[in-house]
């Protein structure tokens, strides 16, 4: 077999913006799969509507389209480009479903179009459960005894022959939205119902529960001559019934035999053949831990999380392969790019342990129902390796930035063992911290399995972690202890912690010792040939095979774990950072510990460290490497964090100094620092107690945004409209006397400023404006490029205040502003010197790199050398509307309004020539099509009811109705309004709430987000909203935007 | 206790399993990539006289257990490996490697940067090596080097015909040159009769079992020590359909007139791909070999390629021109490591039954 040289110009379909169960992972086997279809000489077209991508860079594909994922547009640019295939298994879930539309409608066979990688008949194979039962059947491989259902009544009569528990999942769903573990009849309701409705051809697998069996999963390879290899196996640690997303992983398996490896490996090694995928594919079975039963759980024909995860953990790039073996290629003809003299047709083999540990959003979101199951919540994940289970375990801790530093959770610390175990059999995230506290507290670890399910090998290792921790704590901390400590894992602070001494004598006590870290290639064979792949991990061993180049090297700090508020973004400005760099003759080294990204690959960066962005593993790596400096300001607020630690060990930061960060962070200083300048900013003072709290409340005059001052990043934000507001405010958060910050809340217009400064100049490529006013975080914000509302003057002020602070801080390298304008005067609200999650956006729609210039000035290029005109650049003709996209179906009990904190997951683009046309994209892009007429659903706050009918009238003409409660309804009806009277929530069986799930609501607006509480009715309404895919608009001004794009659209109705 | 290769290179790491007698153990220092399957590795034969290094860093998580022996019990010199499971967890594996290496009398050695021994046999090739007490120097150690390490297959072959029953109508001679029971399990799951003989069987007691078809087994060492036996392959392959593997493979070879010779550090792990060249279709295969057969010998003999390895093109499969009779190189009864290549025994029993 060769190459299909037939296909000369290929369209790659993206993911879409970010949401739970489908991340950067896509970012990373995107652009692999387009740089190695380039590589074959293929002409690449790519479709993505999300800007934060390295894919959709300038050089990455050979024609970019940022437009919405549907399948109209995927045909427009088909006609447009008219490649010869399409390649929809690098896109997740959304680009093969994209795909399966389009070839259900016979599209791609009437436009004479190949699909790449996959064919209709296996992605059905594969997604559809009924299919894919029927197909294991055909091939001997067993599945759980289950049925596939479209009602409810189907369900029930299914629960009733074969019993509960029994598992639910929702048909091509990502991450399985909806589904869940049903353990009675009630929840069988709840949950089958969810499903049906978030499945999109509304059907329910129902299948017996076998949670319990160890979860394992196979990542394999097929190429088109029916070659087919495993790339890795990993087991979770979590048994079935929690979702693998949600799991703690490792790689390999741990605790099966030979036997039982080669089992699950033959069985998924048929099942790929009889779909015959051509490229990657994730099966996903479970074993039982008494006996070699196992069964087939799913299969995903696609790369996925998961093979992101193993391409990591082994080093072979699945993506890569993938591609070019959707072209026609197999694998012996494809060349392992890690050792350059061995072929990609082998199995690798693994001398470390790796261990992947999920992140979750839930110190986000503290209302948040956190119990895990088999809908996925984590946002993201860290991935560390190690010479033994434990050392990985404790390394992945560290990379979390949970705040804290070993197995052990602060909170846990004096809970009793009953306490501890009725923690652990809630199954929620904390439950390794807790598993770890019960063991302190002298649970058995069979006590523990029988309530986990766990296996004993796990628990068995986490208590040696616990045995060593006796260790120190007995002893004088001799060599052999520290040197034990350290080989399986332990930091210099947890030591120190245990010990009750400060870090440094730990660290000046190892150090004495000789106990230095080595590190370890990543090699994909164990040693067996020779690497020259600069991927590399700490252990504690002998031989040190990381030798530092001599050429100068300067070291970057990327962003870890992907969470709510430091995303993607942060991602693709470090690979700018990492590319200009290079560009620039300097050795670029990477520490980060996410093995979703881009940065991560170890193609990119000259060495990569995959390690936790902790003190100690970064100055291991400093130490080693002696960098002449060190980048923190695309890292987000987790490299910021760094850079106190690091300058006090004389490390040398470029761009924003300890100085700055600490200037910009103290309100105080801060506030001086603006005074001197003459800068203004919203009036704040602190309040501690409540009285305090309203006399300064009063002083500034309400409405007034209020935050304890010791919270970071939005977290626990009010705005309180008055004296009542604020007093549960109080009670809400169970505040006494901590200090408050009291900050006049502006009502204005929101914009937002990325510049550059090379410490003489300044350049700053655009605008934002916000779409919704201040209040709403600026990450939840519709924003606009360039500006459409706002006046030369205020722009020019804008100028200028950016470039008056950022010369005074004498910053060299990125600064954000935020800023509310109110009456034409600007307002500073908050100041970051670091690369924002805007950065990306800004860069695309401005054709500026701005990463890679900023990376540049920090090493003395300056602006005008780069050849930029210093200042505000002239504005392009396209308009840019970026959108929030949320995940707010996958997260229970968490309120969907908006407000000062931040919870959209993702972005993407609207790009056109007007406004409207944008806004239009920007809807549908993030997944908010809303019809040109039906129904919406209002209820406003008292506040907002006159600002609110020239919308709703704007709404009436293009063809809405309304829905509202009673004085909502008559609120309209003064204004010449008709409405439709509902009841609220309880007053009857036909309540909002009913009108919501039956589908009576296209839309709806709801301002009244006061009371935070989950029995709240606006917040019931909400949920019900999110978990039923209708739309709910908590902010006026998005209202308006929509307003806008559906005008474009809406034909009215005329009389005589 | 302590390591020292010949070359003077010396690894510290814990005594482990059994105490190393009289001071000193010498074997042939070799590594092996799989990650799951060591006590097949360990019971496997033709590691005889062999200390043998796991990349894989963890050893021993699911015990030991009764089925997974592949001979009957360990014929290596010692095991290395960076940690050994204290505590399995397995519903098979009751007992722990610990015990297994005490029972069997097999030293370890611990703790050892084994990546750092792996890229040093890499770079060097095999190297004798020495299991030493902490207080032996290189020089106390050097007379064991002057040992030389052979005739292995003489001591792990058995000494007498062994018939293991099955309902089977076809009867197969395995000989035995250090059989894996894997070979044996996978002729009896073919439901053949298997006659195991030793590995000095002449014709006539072979022809005296009334075999349909002959397996030349795996085994230890260097097949070219086994001259005497060539005579009796060339008369069997005349008579019988023959299936050889790994020192089976070699062994054919040079009764075809073929040479082998040492590779610079063997074939030994899991994850083998080999690619058949009629097919061009590419197995991923278990080996454990030390020596290779000279490609280009291939050429002037009556045998001719059939496979070849994908990482360093050598000979992994060969058949005879004229007689009914193939080998390769790996292991297709797996334990450890893949059976994509198990249908090689159906293939043989096909020749048995004349098709």
């Amino acid at each position: 077999m060769s190459k299909n040289l037939s296909i000369k110009k290929v369209l790659v379909l993206g993911s879409g913006p970010i949401v739970i169960g489908q991340a950067a992972e896509f970012d990373y086997s995107g652009t692999q799969a387009i740089e190695s279809l380039k590589e074959e000489g293929v002409e690449v077209i790519l479709l993505t509507s999300n800007p934060a991508t390295i894919m959709t860079d300038q050089g990455i594909a050979d024609t970019t389209y940022m437009e919405p994922m549907t399948p109209e547009f995927v045909k427009k640019i088909i006609y447009k480009e008219r490649p010869e295939a399409v390649l929809p298994t690098m896109g997740g879930q959304t680009a093969l479903n994209l795909a399966l539309t389009l070839a259900g409608e016979g599209f791609f066979e009437k436009e004479g179009v190949k699909l790449l990688g996959v064919n209709l008949q296996t992605i059905q194979d594969a997604e559809d459960r009924e299919l894919f039962k029927r197909l294991m059947k055909k091939i001997n491989e067993p599945t759980p005894e289950s049925t596939s259902v479209n009602s409810l009544n189907q369900a029930l009569e299914f629960a009733e022959q074969h019993g509960l528990p029994l598992i639910v999942r929702p048909a091509f769903t990502l991450g399985g939205t909806g589904g869940g573990i049903a353990s009675t009849v009630e929840e069988l309701k709840s949950i089958v119902s969810s499903g049906l409705r978030n499945s999109p051809i509304e059907q329910c697998l129902i299948e017996k529960s076998i949670a319990g069996y160890k979860e394992v999963e196979y990542e394999i390879v097929r190429d088109s001559n029916d070659n087919c290899i495993v790339v890795c196996n990993m087991e979770n640690i979590d048994p079935v019934g929690i979702h693998t997303g949600d799991s703690i992983v490792v790689a390999p398996s741990q605790t099966l035999n030979d036997k039982e490896y080669q089992l699950l490996r033959d069985a998924s090694l048929k099942i790929v053949r009889s779909l015959k995928i051509e490229g990657g594919c994730n099966v996903q079975l479970a074993l039982d831990p008494q006996s070699e039963n196992y069964y087939v759980i799913e299969v995903n024909p696609r790369v996925s999380r998961s093979s992101a995860l193993a391409s990591k953990a082994t080093g072979y790039p699945i993506a890569k392969v993938a591609a070019k073996i959707a072209l026609g290629m197999t694998m012996d003809e494809i060349q392992n790019p890690i050792t350059k003299n061995t072929c990609a047709c082998f199995e690798p083999s693994l001398d470390y342990v790796v261990v992947k540990f999920p992140r979750w959003p839930f110190d986000k979101f503290q209302g948040a129902n956190k119990k895990l199951g088999t809908q996925m919540m984590a946002t993201g994940e860290t991935m560390a390796i190690g010479s033994n289970f434990e050392e990985a375990l404790l390394k992945g801790i560290r990379s979390l930035e949970i705040k804290r530093e070993h197995l052990l959770m602060e909170s846990a610390l004096g809970l009793s063992k009953e306490e501890l175990m009725r923690m652990i059999s809630k199954q929620d995230d904390d439950r390794i911290f807790y598993i770890a506290h019960a063991i302190r507290e002298q649970a058995t670890l069979k006590e523990i399995h029988d309530l986990t399910k766990i296996d004993l090998w796990f628990l068995n290792k986490i208590h040696n972690i616990i045995k060593i921790e006796e260790e120190i704590r007995n002893s004088d901390i001799g060599f052999e202890t520290l040197k034990r400590a350290k080989n399986k894992g332990f930091s210099d602070s947890a030591i120190a912690f245990l010990k009750d001494v400060p870090t440094s004598l730990v660290e000046d006590a190892r150090k004495r010792f000789g106990i230095q870290p080595v590190y370890k290639m990543v090699d994909t064979c164990a040693g067996e040939f020779e690497a020259n792949t600069p991927y590399f991990y700490s252990t504690y061993g002998e031989e040190n095979e990381s030798i530092p180049s001599n050429s100068k090297s300067i070291l970057v700090l990327g962003s870890g774990p992907i969470r709510i508020g430091q995303g993607v973004e942060f991602d693709c400005a470090t690979v700018h950072a990492v590319k200009a760099l290079k560009e620039m003759g300097y050795t670029a080294i990477v520490v980060n510990n996410n093995p979703e990204t881009v940065s991560t690959d170890y193609n990119l960066a000259d060495r990569l460290y995959f390690e936790p962005l902790h003190l100690e593993d970064v100055m291991n790596v400093i130490e080693l490497e002696k960098p002449i400096g060190v980048i923190a300001q695309f890292g987000g607020q987790t490299a910021i964090n760094l850079v106190e630690g690091l300058t006090q060990r004389g490390v040398k930061i470029l761009g924003a100094d300890h100085e700055t960060v600490e200037m910009c962070e103290n309100r105080e200083k801060w506030e001086l620092f603006l005074k001197g300048l003459d800068i203004a900013q919203p009036l704040g003072l602190t309040a501690k107690g409540i009285e305090e709290a309203i006399d300064k409340a009063n002083e500034l005059g309400y409405p007034v945004m209020l935050r304890p001052s010791y919270v970071i990043g939005g977290q626990a934000m009010q705005i309180v409209y008055d004296q009542k507001e604020l007093e549960s405010y109080y009670q809400e958060h169970n505040l006494k006397l901590e200090e408050i910050l009291i900050d006049r809340y502006m009502i204005g217009i929101e914009a937002e400023v990325d510049a550059i400064c090379d410490g003489k100049n300044i350049l700053i490529p655009g605008i934002m404006e916000h779409i919704e006013r201040a209040g709403v975080h600026s990450g939840d914000s519709f924003a606009v490029y360039p500006p459409q509302s706002l006046s030369e003057s205020v722009i020019e002020q804008m100028s200028s205040v950016t470039s008056k602070i950022a010369k005074s801080l004498g910053l060299v390298g990125m600064i954000n502003i935020q800023f509310v304008i109110k009456k034409n005067e600007v307002f500073v609200l908050e100041v970051n010197p670091r690369a924002s999650r805007t950065v990306p956006f800004l860069s695309k729609v401005t054709n500026v790199p701005m990463a890679k210039v900023a990376t540049k000035a920090m090493l003395g290029m300056d602006i005008l050398s780069q050849n930029f005109t210093p200042g505000l650049m002239p504005e392009m003709n396209t308009v840019n509307v970026k959108a929030p996209v949320f995940s707010s179906s996958k997260l229970r009990d968490v309120d969907t309004a908006l407000g000062p904190e931040m919870k959209s997951t993702g972005e993407a683009i609207g790009r056109d020539l007007t406004l409207e046309k944008a806004l239009e994209k920007a809807f549908q892009a993030a997944n908010m099509n809303v019809p040109s007429c039906g129904t919406i659903l209002v209820t406003l706050a008292d506040k907002h009811k006159l600002e609110t009918i020239p919308l709703l009238k704007k709404f009436h003409e293009f063809g809405f109705s309304f829905l509202a409660t009673k004085g909502t309804s008559k609120a309209l009806m003064e204004h010449g309004l008709p409405s439709r009277v509902v009841e609220k929530i309880g007053e009857s069986e036909k309540d909002l709430i009913h009108e919501i799930k039956s589908s009576n609501v296209d839309l709806i607006i709801n301002t009244i987000t006061k009371g935070k509480n989950v029995e709240s009715d606006g917040f019931k309404m909400r949920r019900a909203a999110a978990e039923n895919g209708i739309i709910c608009l908590t902010s006026l001004d998005t209202a308006h935007a929509l307003a806008k794009a559906i005008e474009l659209k809406a034909l009215k109705v005329l009389t005589l | 206790m302590k390591l020292i290769l010949e070359n003077g290179d010396v690894y510290h790491g814990e005594s482990y399993g059994a105490s190393v007698e009289q001071g000193a153990i010498l074997g042939e220092v070799v590594f092996n990539t799989a990650m799951s399957g060591y006590q097949e590795v360990f019971t496997d034969p033709s590691y005889c006289d062999q200390i043998i290094t796991m990349t894989y860093p963890l050893i021993g998580n699911y015990g030991v257990s009764i089925e997974d022996y592949e001979g009957l019990a360990p014929s290596c010199k010692a095991i290395i490996a960076k940690e050994f499971c204290e505590i399995p967890n397995h519903w098979k594996g009751k007992k722990s490697i610990k015990d297994f290496f005490v029972k069997h009398n097999i030293p370890a050695l611990v703790g050892v940067d084994t990546r750092k021994l792996v890229k040093t046999i890499r770079s060097q090739g095999s190297l004798k090596g020495v299991l030493a007490a902490d207080d032996l120097s290189f020089e106390d150690c050097a007379p064991h080097f002057k040992n030389s390490l052979s005739g292995q297959v003489s001591r792990v072959s058995t000494k007498g015909p062994i018939h293991y029953s099955s309902k089977g109508e076809k009867r197969v001679v395995v000989i035995d040159y250090g059989c894996k029971k894997s070979i044996i399990s996978s002729l009896l799951q073919r439901q053949c009769d298997v006659i195991l003989m030793p590995w000095n069987s002449s014709f006539t007691d072979v022809q005296e079992q009334e075999p349909d078809g002959i397996v030349l087994s795996n085994g230890p060492g260097d097949p070219s020590e086994l001259e005497s036996v060539l005579p009796t392959i060339r008369e069997l392959q005349e008579v019988y359909p023959l299936f050889g593997i790994c020192m089976g493979h070699q062994v054919f070879a040079l009764a075809n007139n073929c040479k082998t010779h040492k590779l610079k550090f063997g074939h030994r792990g899991s994850n083998h791909p080999v690619k058949d060249i009629e097919s061009g279709k590419v197995f991923i295969t278990s080996q454990n070999h030390g020596y290779s057969v000279d490609l280009e010998t291939v050429e002037s003999s009556d045998l001719s390629i059939s496979q070849t390895s994908l990482n360093d093109q050598s000979v992994e499969g060969l058949k005879h021109k004229y007689f009914n009779a193939f080998s390769v190189q790996y292991h297709p009864e797996a334990n450890p490591g893949p059976s994509d290549t198990n249908f090689l025994f159906d293939k043989f029993i096909s020749m048995l039954e004349g098709e």
